[in-house]
């Protein structure tokens, strides 16, 4: 049981990733559509240079900084040269799914290394909670602290608030002093290291081989989460806890040997995603948390 | 000019010029503001007087001139350097943040380092100085449009500013929210900040500014005390011509009229969290009536007009048109009895903006156009027909466009709306419901509406004119209601109700 909860965890690691940067960049008024590119290529990168180095840690940083740069191509695209977002956005996840291919085919068949394990003492040997959830891998921990550096930021700093004003009305927060491309460059670029980090923990730890498009589809859902969450880190977390347990339940079931259609259990988390989000959009009309601007062009004074 | 003069003045304007491409919009422009004065900016729908304030606000960089303050010349390159020489600005289309709470919109456009709780003390207390109420707390959409303004108010206040620019400050006020903001500048300015006003309205002008500046077309045209120039003056020295008196007609021609449209315990659920609900709505308007709904905006106009075109549908004999009971039929259905409708918002609604005025003719008569023809006519004829349509509405209403058969949105507001006018008079209605038809739109535009209405209510058809410009609806309705919170008053004649009645009626007190 604690094996499964663990493992459920770690499943969502790269979608809760994900979903935090993408979150951000969207509350900023940006659409990227382009996560699941952004998160390959942060799994090349960091599979590739973990390989050169040996060192995982080094795998994140190169992820990271994989991530920003190809989401910068975005940023240029739709925020400088005012392309449109969604086009853009699809745009990027197909030609870094063909790119990381390319990229990762020397690394085929090679293992690399996965993150330590860091067990935080006294409180990982609390039974139960502390084998959870303080004896994991770095990155479990910042994905977690991210959760509520972002809520935290988006309440209480003045970042935060100049980030949610520009999507909301991105006329005025030009009108009393703010640049609205600058804000979102910046807020993409989040967007872009945390997908890039979303997609090397696969490779760090938990699939520690390349395979062309590894990411299978996180990146997609990452981007309905965000929408399922309404926009809030910390349903954020319940959302992606939900899909990364549906995505072990195919593991549960395959290995129990449940007579269940495997092609099924592959169609649930998607499933889930438009149950969600059909759920969700119904309340929607209530509580609309979507950012005014999103997807929206900042054309700014001429 | 003597020393003595100038250290009176906290900020001076030389020669300043701004150009958008070709378009000339600032010529030249010099004037200069004194300490503790409140200096009134005339103009129509651009004039120039927006670019000039932005210029003096660091939202645009004018192409040449000078600004000085207090004597020193300064460049303002963005409105953060506006605000640290002690200039503020209220705009007209509220530069606030809807999702945000109060004091989260302040804090953002403050430069000095504040918690979001200490700030919230500080917006009360300012609040409270300057009789301001304001909870800050709150998410800016859920208060009114008079809070709205506070906020911004506020917000200018508590960077303690020596210059207070005011964009059309009381277009979304009632009258009562008017005698409160002005008893808040004249505090301001006594207390020696300088407050920019601009407005098209020259009455309050009078009232509260001590010095006018007119423009027109960029330039300026006159810079006088405001005591020694009359209303009728400034008005034609801002259009550059005479205004043309309107007659209203005789006031009881239409009392032996039939009714036309008869609206009875109309109630709509709102749409939306933030719509409002029509409560027991009933109205009779006659054949040759002009029947005008005032009310601050937000308080059901959008969802009474949805009801009365047939955006939203209810029970059949909700609205009743001679005899036939309507309050269920669509749009299309009640346009071919007669009634034609024009919407609030011009472009989006009104019209289609990115397709041609031929085009937006077509969508509006293609019925008509598809009548008795086969087919195949109907695609060869009716391009021409709804080509001819448009270039008909286009010189009966004088409507200016840059080029031939121009885009929607390629039209400024004032033509759009006159384009709008026109083509709902082309269909020859009985019954006309028209929303905020001179919203924004220049007073050469408005007062040529406002005779096209007059004329149509002298041929004997009824009109429901929903509008928050007071002067308009007493200058042209023969009976007044007010909406408020989405219930209406009972209409009353114009010469019967005055504009503390109607303010009473909008329920601010």
């Amino acid at each position: 049981m604690e094996n499964l909860l663990i493992t459920i965890l770690l499943t969502s690691i790269p979608i809760l990733l994900a979903g935090l940067g993408e979150l951000v960049t969207e509350k900023s008024g940006v659409l990227n559509l382009g996560v699941e590119g952004m998160m390959l290529c942060g799994a090349v990168a960091a599979l590739g240079s973990v390989l050169i180095f040996g060192n995982p840690y080094i795998g994140i940083l190169f992820g990271a900084v994989a991530g920003i740069l190809i989401s910068t191509v975005f940023s240029f695209f739709t925020i400088t040269l005012m392309t449109n977002q969604v086009a853009t956005g699809l745009g990027l996840t197909i030609f870094a799914t063909a790119l990381t291919g390319l990229i990762g085919e020397p690394f085929v068949g090679k293992t690399a290394a996965s993150l330590p394990k860091l067990e935080i003492i006294f409180l990982s040997d609390i039974p139960y909670l502390g084998k959870i959830l303080f004896s994991n891998d770095i990155l479990v921990y910042f994905a977690i602290f991210l959760i509520f550096f972002i809520h935290f930021g988006f309440q209480n700093t003045k970042i935060g608030i100049i980030i949610r004003a520009v999507g909301d009305n991105h006329d005025s927060a030009h009108s009393i002093g703010y640049s609205v491309k600058l804000v979102r460059w910046i807020s993409t670029s989040f967007g872009g290291m945390c997908a890039g980090m979303g997609g090397a923990y696969i490779p760090l730890a938990l699939t520690p081989h390349w395979s062309e498009g590894m990411t299978a589809g996180k990146g997609w859902i990452a981007l309905a989460l965000v929408v399922f969450a309404s926009w809030m880190p910390i349903r954020l977390l319940i959302g992606a806890l939900i899909f990364g347990g549906i995505t072990i339940l195919q593991f549960v079931a395959q290995a129990r040997g449940w007579d269940v259609p495997s092609q099924f259990l592959n169609m649930l988390p998607y499933l889930a995603t438009i149950l969600a989000l059909a759920l969700i959009s119904f309340k929607l009309k209530q509580n609309n948390y979507a950012p005014t601007c999103l997807g929206k062009h900042f054309l700014g004074n001429k | 000019m003597t020393n003595n003069l100038d250290s009176m003045t906290f900020i001076e304007v030389k020669n300043l010029s701004k150009t958008f491409d070709q378009f000339l919009a600032n010529d030249s422009i010099s004037m200069n503001i004194k300490k503790g004065k409140i200096h009134a900016l005339l103009g129509e729908n651009g004039a120039g007087k927006s670019t000039l304030v932005k210029c003096l606000y660091g939202v645009v960089k004018p192409t040449a001139g000078q600004i000085l303050i207090n004597n020193n010349h300064v460049i303002i390159n963005n409105p953060r350097e506006a605000r640290s020489y002690g200039i503020g600005m209220v705009f007209q289309h509220f530069s606030l943040f809807p999702a945000l709470t109060v004091s989260e919109n302040i804090l953002i456009s403050l430069d000095e380092k504040i918690t979001k709780k200490n700030l919230e003390d500080k917006i009360s207390i300012t609040a409270k100085q300057w009789g301001l109420p304001i909870e800050p707390t709150k998410k800016v959409l859920d208060l009114s449009v008079g809070e709205q303004q506070r906020v911004e108010i506020i917000r200018c206040l508590l960077q303690n500013p020596k210059l207070l620019i005011m964009d059309e400050p009381t277009s979304v006020l009632s009258p009562q929210e008017i005698n409160q903001l002005f008893k808040v500048l004249r505090k301001l300015a006594n207390s020696g900040c300088s407050i920019l006003y601009i407005s098209h309205k020259l009455n309050e002008i009078k009232q509260i500014a001590s010095k006018v500046t007119i423009l027109r077309s960029g330039k300026v045209i006159s810079s006088t005390d405001t005591s020694k120039i009359s209303t009728t003056s400034m008005a034609e020295k801002m259009i550059g011509k005479k205004v043309k008196k309107i007659t209203k007609i005789s006031k009881n021609n239409f009392l032996n009229s039939s009714t036309a449209i008869s609206i009875n315990n109309l109630n709509r659920k709102k749409l939306s969290q933030f719509g409002t609900e029509l409560k027991k709505i009933s109205f009779n308007v006659k054949y040759g009536e002009i029947l005008g709904i005032a009310g601050v905006a937000g308080n059901g106009q959008v969802e009474l007009m949805n009801a009365l075109s047939g955006e939203t549908l209810g029970d059949p004999d909700e609205i009743i048109f001679e005899d036939k009971k309507i309050g269920n039929t669509n749009i299309k259905f009640r346009r071919s009895l007669g009634l034609e409708f024009v919407p609030e918002e011009r472009n989006g609604h009104a019209t289609v903006p990115d397709i041609t005025l031929t085009e937006n003719t077509f969508l509006t008569f293609y019925n008509t156009y598809l009548k008795n023809s086969n087919f195949l006519d109907d695609i060869l004829l009716s391009s021409n027909m709804s080509s001819n349509d448009s270039k008909s509405i286009i010189n009966d209403n004088d409507v200016r466009c840059p080029y031939s058969n121009p885009l929607a949105d390629q039209l400024s507001g004032g033509n759009l709306q006159k384009f709008i006018v026109g083509r709902s008079l082309k269909a020859n209605p009985k019954v006309l419901i028209i929303s905020q038809p001179t919203w924004g739109v220049d007073i050469g535009a408005a007062s040529e509406i406002r005779s096209k209405l007059l004329e149509l209510a002298k041929l004997g058809k009824a009109i429901i004119l929903i509008s928050q410009d007071l002067d308009e609806i007493y200058e042209i309705s023969n009976n007044i209601c007010v909406i408020n919170n989405g219930s209406l008053s009972t209409p009353k004649k114009t010469s019967k109700i005055s504009a503390t009645d109607i303010g009473i009626l909008m329920g601010i007190n």
